[in-house]
């Protein structure tokens, strides 16, 4: 004790990776704490992923951990769903009611008919899996139509190289930007990402801006002027769902140019000659009238890319959110395997988890080599959408969002009884979120896990458990690198870790749960890293081995990539298929394509003269997490309001001022936002996205779940036939109007 | 020793706001309370995407951080960008030499002015 009496402070490094953060985490960071109180957290200066940096909302961590509406103990709800009657509950109480309710709706119709559902993907979805296996449910799931975050993405990498692939931005070296072997892109590319407002999928936005500072030249491609495009070289303002056609164009002149890597191309990719053949149906002259972009303006974005030796490329989610976008990033991936920037300095390199440790499975075989024996095969095939989707069955990892949706309602061929909810909170953060809502209305038992109360678990939760932010977990990471350790620093109230939660609910579901605790689990998933738990943890993180295959560069040359140990990808063929052999053989296009939005200026000029603007929605805030944050007041302070920003010459032409709060309509609904005179791009409103007022969930209607919620604007089920793809969550069309105050 | 000072290349600044949220639990502020304020450039009535972070009258270098936990203050330590430095102003000015479009400032702190406090009728007791 000191001479105050205070107990002394205790500083703990841990990792960033929960819901409360609100990230995909991965930034080292000292806890501060002292009698139960988070007094401070610092992010950690020799760290190689944050390099001692912070977010407002990390720095913010002491609000959001203390914050007076934490939920703090299990609750029972006593009333009617959707009205705030909740009973507080003890663990044994509320863990003994989920499982009694759980294993009657399994004894009465079958393990399958519980689904298990995640949000985006934090320290949450690894668990959920596991809960599943053990419950013997093949149903977990994304709450996202089309599994159009990063899944897109991560499955056409999949498809044409065999594994993922990110920019090289030093982020394997503990050196960093001192590496001797690495390199600075002498020109990035990035491809619809506003990354100056997020950390995304491993990559930490602000390396890009290292870059930049390093002298990389930048092209942006995105519809709207931001901080990224006021530095770029070129920005190429594309019109919203027809990157496609741009990635083709692009394509079309660097083939047609001669600017490709011709000896990579040779020696490591099949199905040019059919690529080369396909972008010539995709001249400049028809991409830009697609695209709205000037063909000089592409040719030449085309041309500073191919350049680079090398040029790094980092992509967002508006690509997985086009209906087609499986084929978007097939073509990309194939602009930089063209190039030869596969696995060279400063480029595209393989990411893998460090020392091959699973703390969340990215596969089928990597679920399955954690919990095979504990779900027979045939329960696995029944895995809603695997009858329909190939891809779903082959490759996926999870049940198909939409397809769960539509058999919550038909009941075929099997009822969905019971769901177990936990981070997400798609109530606002789905497309077509009332059809969500009622879906999961009509269960028969949900349980929601959360930290605080959303509009979700007021929607649908039966039993609502609480859960914990990073400071109040242990565990580890490894997505991507280096291998971290997560270590709790201090218990807020009953909150408990998702970890937790799950592991107390797998050994009651399955008496054979082989790990008798979670340090068990945890030291299993460190055997394939030689690694002791207590060595991660007092270390924090340990970077790969020097020549360790999860370390790059040119690991396709050396055997490293593939199990068989030759060299090559690891894919059918052996090589980067840029005309895929597996889509062919599920029936699919192997090589990209564009195909137009569905709603659009072009397909439906009918409905652009009613509607002439075109709904980019999901512009992302420093201050937010999708629907999270807007409870802390210092982040709120931010970001008051939910933001339309608009063109000021198109507001102008709609009588809008700055700062009115306007109706933003289409043909599927209505929402209430703030304008914000900014330049984004004049044809187009740029709406922020899951929207929701904290402050009125308990006592709203409709948990004020939809008044500024663009996701009401969005219909569900317009993914594209592999199953993959979102419903145009970028490129809707809308009118707006200021919303008109009644006389006083 | 020259009097310390902040430096910061705002060319590359993204205006995230690290700064402010670092300096807000470093010394305490409220939720609407500043140490350093992140400020955009308004030309014309628009934007311009450059952002300028400016200390406020509660900004004392960290004094404290500073010279007993050896840290470099706590906005400049959390920069995501990485364009914030710390140092004596001499050599701080040599980084303006270099690099267009930075800025440097000499904070001073000082007590916030309440003019009114002590004339009566106005505490509303």
């Amino acid at each position: 004790m000191s001479a105050k009496g205070q107990s002394e402070v205790k500083v703990v490094r841990s990792t960033t990776w929960s819901a409360g953060t609100g990230c995909h985490g991965g930034c080292g960071v000292e806890l501060h704490v002292r009698d139960g109180r988070l007094l401070k957290v610092e992010g950690i200066a020799e760290h190689p992923y944050n390099l001692g940096t912070l977010c407002p909302r990390a720095l913010a961590l002491r609000e959001y951990v203390h914050a007076p509406d934490r939920l703090l103990h299990p609750l029972i709800r006593r009333g009617p769903r959707g009205t705030d009657t909740w009973q507080q509950a003890t663990w044994d109480e509320a863990l003994e009611l989920v499982e009694q309710r759980m294993t009657g709706v399994r004894a009465r119709y079958g393990a399958e008919s519980t689904l298990f559902v995640q949000g985006t993907g934090r320290d949450v979805g690894g668990w959920l899996v596991m809960l599943a296996y053990n419950f013997g449910s093949p149903n977990w799931m994304q709450s996202l139509p089309g599994n159009s975050c990063y899944h897109p993405r991560l499955l056409s990498m999949k498809i044409a190289m065999g594994d993922y692939v990110v920019p090289d931005s030093s982020q394997f070296s503990g050196k960093r930007y001192d590496d001797p072997a690495w390199r600075v892109p002498e020109c990035y590319l990035v491809w619809g990402q506003n990354a100056v407002a997020t950390c995304n999928d491993g990559l930490h936005g602000h390396w890009i801006v290292h870059a930049l500072k390093r002298g990389s030249k930048l092209v942006v491609i995105d519809p709207n002027y931001n901080w990224l495009a006021s530095r770029a070289a070129i920005w190429l303002p594309v019109r919203p769902g027809t990157d496609g056609a741009l990635a083709l164009g692009m394509l079309n002149v660097i083939i047609n140019e001669g600017l490709y890597d011709k000896a990579f191309v040779r020696d490591w990719t099949i199905g040019f000659d059919e690529l080369r053949t396909r972008v010539q149906e995709y001249p400049l002259d028809k991409v830009s009238q697609i695209t709205w972009v000037p063909a000089d303006k592409i040719a030449a974005a085309a041309r500073l890319y191919a350049a680079g030796r090398p040029s790094a490329l980092q992509w967002g989610v508006p690509i997985d959110f086009a209906p087609e976008g499986l084929t978007v990033a097939l073509a990309i991936n194939a602009l930089w395997s063209i190039t030869g920037n596969v696995e060279k300095p400063g480029g595209m390199v393989v990411a893998r988890p460090a020392y091959g440790v699973t703390s969340y499975p990215m596969s089928q075989a990597a679920i399955e080599a954690m919990y095979g024996d504990a779900m027979p095969r045939e329960q696995f095939a029944k895995r809603i959408g695997a009858d329909r989707y190939p891809i779903v069955r082959d490759l996926h990892w999870r049940a198909q969002p939409d397809a769960v949706i539509d058999q919550i309602f038909s009941g075929k061929p099997y009822p969905v009884k019971a769901s177990f909810i936990a981070g997400t909170n798609f109530v606002v953060g789905a497309q077509d979120p009332r059809r969500w809502r009622r879906a999961f209305e009509s269960l028969e038992f949900n349980v929601v896990v959360d930290l605080f109360m959303t509009p979700t678990a007021m929607a649908l939760a039966d039993v609502l458990l609480p859960s914990s932010s990073f400071a109040e977990r242990d565990g580890v990471r490894a997505w991507w690198s280096p291998l971290t350790s997560q270590n709790r620093a201090l218990r807020v109230g009953e909150c408990r870790s998702d970890a937790e939660i799950c592991f107390e609910l797998a050994r009651r579901f399955n008496t054979k749960f082989q790990y008798a605790t979670l340090e068990e689990l945890y030291r299993f998933y460190l055997k394939p890293s030689g690694i002791g738990l207590e060595e991660v943890r007092e270390k924090g993180w340990i970077l790969p081995r020097a020549g360790s295959r999860e370390l790059p560069y040119a690991r396709h040359e050396r055997g490293l990539l593939r199990a068989d140990g030759k060299p090559g990808f690891e894919t059918p063929s052996g090589k980067i298929e840029l005309a895929s052999s597996r889509m062919k053989a599920w029936g699919y296009d192997p090589l990209p394509s564009y195909t137009e939005p569905q709603f659009s200026p072009v397909s439906t000029p009918a409905l652009a003269a009613e509607y002439p603007l075109i709904l980019n929605t999901g512009s992302r805030s420093i201050a937010f997490f999708h629907s999270e944050f807007r409870n802390i007041p210092s982040l709120r302070a931010m970001n008051p309001e939910p933001l339309a920003q608009i063109h000021p010459r198109t507001a102008a032409q709609y009588g809008i001022a700055n700062g009115d709060w306007v109706w933003i309509e289409n043909q599927f609904g209505r929402i209430k936002m703030r304008a914000r005179y900014s330049l984004v791009h004049p044809r187009l409103v740029l709406t922020q996205h899951s929207w929701f007022y904290p402050e009125r969930v308990r006592e709203d209607a409709d948990f004020s779940a939809y008044e500024a919620n663009g996701n009401e604007l969005i219909p569900g089920g317009l993914h594209s036939k592999t199953g993959f793809g979102g419903a145009q969550v970028k490129s809707l069309l809308c009118r707006i109007r200021k919303v008109e105050e009644r006389a006083p | 020793m020259s009097a310390r000072g902040l430096w910061i290349d705002v060319e590359f600044c993204t205006g995230c706001m690290a700064c402010e949220a670092a300096c807000r639990q470093e010394h305490d502020l409220g939720p609407t309370e500043y140490g350093i304020k992140v400020v955009e450039q308004v030309l014309n009535g628009g934007q311009t995407f450059n952002y300028v972070p400016i200390p406020t009258d509660l900004c004392d270098l960290c004094a404290r951080r500073v010279q007993q936990e050896g840290k470099r203050p706590a906005c400049v330590h959390h920069c995501m960008a990485m364009v914030m430095e710390y140092g004596p102003l001499d050599a701080l000015i040599e980084h303006m030499a270099r690099r267009p479009r930075s800025v440097m400032w000499s904070p001073k702190p000082r007590p916030p002015r309440r003019p009114y406090e002590d004339l009566p009728g106005t505490t509303g007791e």
